[in-house]
């Protein structure tokens, strides 16, 4: 999971004020001195520019970081896209050919193999995405609330949950990988041998068709602990009045989930989604681990394409041109996305 | 629906029916693996050669012991152990700072920061991966300083993901610490450091937990930039883990037994760090 649980800018608008009540584990302590006086005073010219330098100093170790991780590279990549970038040129790629929009060309042109393997795996990967995310999020979301009120074994439950987001993704993954085993595997021992599904012979898990609806199932597994964690953060926040006087008022659970619960997410549920979307989409970790360096074809999703057309047939060129274009596609849909939700809503933005 | 007003705290049975039901199913599938990991990893490699068995036919604690032989275990452990750890501290130091000036100060281009800070945690890793990887073998080539299959190397790219997120996370984390509290210090005689160091630092301390628990977890698991930017002397647990598989054998047992071992000091952590990670959400994501 290279791409972090984000936050959108209209959910958290720096606000100082309201965010302070959501701070739950946060009570900050009483100033040591009660004296609230503000500096009334005209500052001196030193101090006022010592202030106004201040900020930048602050934030220098971070600049030159994201310049150097972030701003180069991207640049880089860019450039790297009209190139042809083979394996000759690794040594000093500056040297490698101009070719102008050509990887560009054969990355869409759907016609030839590499663009239609390239327009496959963009297709299977937003089959995918959206089954994947849509579990994830009604998973996550139904053990949330099932858990919001205190019973017998909660805390129990609530803290196993976690342990599928917890676990490094190549030790959970590989130990799917060893349930997906032909032959000495437990998902073929239980569907064929003990429950006498699918007939007698023994079905391939990570290969062929089937391998889509193994890597599904690894990946829900794996990413529904977060959209729980941040729905059951967000339950925090409602406050217990509300469900009081619902049901003073002769609400039953169930209406109060439907009325008062799932409304409340709503702010939440924009981020959440967003979030679960642009990580499933970029997943790399589930399918490498899972298939290895070539993912069968019904599997086949773009991170691990993109690597496969760099790093294992060497077209770093190529390779280039399709980052760009899936940064393109991803930027594209999130603006969109963040138009459609923040519509009619005020940007609450202090900077 | 019931006539009679019920109370949250009384739901009727058809509530803790279904939710009965859900929860088991549910706790039953995310076990499923746990319990596949922890028993395989007691079974003798005859046993997890052949057909599955959810009952070990013999217990044995042998894999344990060989993990450390077949693979370099130990040195991969100490890698991932070195990278997940320094980019955890550099990217929480860094972002620290950074979010305390995004926090408290009004300046010019703080919103062309944030946004990009902002921006960079959607793009996916292998548009930095390929970049990076030339950089650093460029940059080995020119000047002859090793970044390309070292820590440092690994430490950087790493920081490509976690910096931002720290960033991110901590700005939404400092806003919700009052700004009297900093004033009060300044007006007792701090600097705009001393603040951020004695007062905001110790309220933000959720958030910092949260921060740095979830960068380590994500280093600590990441393969794309691992497969791609170690040799076989700085390679990390997440690809180092591949090598109980030979031409002739798959040594399920060790792997399932190495892959316990290198869980539990993640697990136990967040376990045991999760309420910060819920209260760092809250304020500085969710809200």
């Amino acid at each position: 999971m290279t791409s972090a649980p984000t936050a959108m800018p209209s959910d958290t608008g720096p606000d100082a004020g309201a965010d302070a009540q959501a701070g739950a584990g946060a009570a900050p302590r009483p100033p040591r001195a009660a004296v609230r006086v503000r500096r009334t005073g005209r500052m001196r010219p030193t101090g006022r520019l010592r202030r106004t330098a201040l900020p930048y100093l602050l934030l220098l170790p971070a600049l030159l970081l994201e310049l150097f991780i972030h701003l180069v590279p991207m640049v880089m990549g860019i450039l790297m896209s009209f190139r042809e970038l083979t394996q000759f040129f690794i040594r000093d790629w500056s040297r490698a050919p101009w070719t102008g929009l050509r990887n560009y060309e054969l990355a869409v042109d759907v016609n030839r193999p590499v663009g239609e393997a390239l327009l496959g795996s963009f297709l299977t990967t937003c089959l995918f995405t959206l089954l994947s995310v849509g579990l994830c999020w009604l998973l996550g979301t139904a053990a949330a609330v099932f858990t919001q009120e205190s019973f017998r074994g909660r805390g129990f439950l609530r803290a196993l949950f976690l342990v599928p987001y917890a676990l490094p993704v190549y030790a959970a993954v590989i130990t799917w990988v060893f349930m997906f085993q032909r032959d000495n595997g437990l998902v073929n021992h239980v569907l064929h041998d003990q429950l006498g599904l699918g007939g007698a012979e023994h079905t391939f898990w990570l290969i062929g068709d089937n391998s889509f609806w193994a890597l599904l199932t690894v990946s829900v597994w794996k990413g529904w602990p977060f959209a729980f964690l941040v729905v059951t953060a967000a339950l925090q926040n409602i406050p217990g009045d509300l469900y009081e006087a619902a049901a003073l008022d002769g609400a039953g659970v169930w209406q109060q989930i439907r009325r008062i619960t799932l409304p409340s997410l709503g702010a939440v549920n924009q981020v959440l989604v967003l979030v679960l979307f642009l990580w499933t989409f970029n997943d790399f970790n589930t399918p490498f681990v899972l298939f290895g360096k070539a993912a069968p074809e019904a599997a086949d999703l773009i991170s691990v394409h993109i690597y496969q057309s760099s790093f294992v047939t060497w077209n770093f060129g190529t390779g280039s041109a399709m980052s760009v274009l899936l940064l393109l596609f991803l930027l594209l849909v999130t603006a969109g996305y963040l138009l459609v939700t923040t519509r009619g809503r005020r940007h609450d933005d202090a900077c | 629906m019931p006539a009679r007003p019920r109370s949250p705290l009384d739901p009727p049975l058809s509530f803790r029916a279904v939710r009965a039901v859900f929860l088991t199913l549910l706790a039953g599938f995310v076990l499923l693996p746990v319990y596949v990991m922890v028993t395989s990893s007691l079974k003798p490699l005859a046993d997890v050669a052949g057909r599955f068995r959810w009952i070990p036919g013999g217990l044995t604690i042998r894999p344990y012991i060989d993990i450390w032989h077949t693979v370099p275990l130990a040195t991969y452990f100490l890698n991932s152990l070195i990278v997940a750890g320094a980019a955890t501290v550099c990217s929480v130091v860094i972002a620290v700072f950074a979010a305390y000036a995004v926090s408290r100060y009004r300046f010019r281009g703080k919103r062309l920061f944030t946004v990009t800070v902002l921006s960079t945690q959607m793009f996916p890793g292998i548009l930095f991966l390929l970049p990076l990887f030339l950089i650093f073998v460029n940059i080995g080539n020119s000047t002859g300083v090793a970044l390309y299959g070292s820590r440092g190397g690994l430490i950087l790219a790493y920081l490509t993901f976690s910096l931002p997120f720290s960033i991110w996370m901590l700005i939404g984390y400092f806003d919700s610490v009052p700004r009297d509290l900093d004033e009060a210090a300044t007006v007792d005689g701090c600097g705009p450091i001393g603040a951020l160091l004695r007062v905001v630092l110790p309220a933000a301390v959720p958030g910092i937990v949260a921060v740095a628990v979830y960068a380590f977890m994500t280093a600590w698991g990441e393969v794309l930039f691992a497969s791609v930017m170690t040799n076989d002397t700085t390679r990390t647990l997440s690809i180092g883990l591949q090598g109980y598989s030979t031409q002739n054998d798959v040594y399920w047992n060790q792997i399932m037994a190495a892959s316990l071992v290198v869980s539990i000091p993640v697990v136990a952590g967040f376990l045991l760090l999760q309420k910060y990670l819920v209260a760092g959400l809250t304020a500085g994501a969710v809200k």
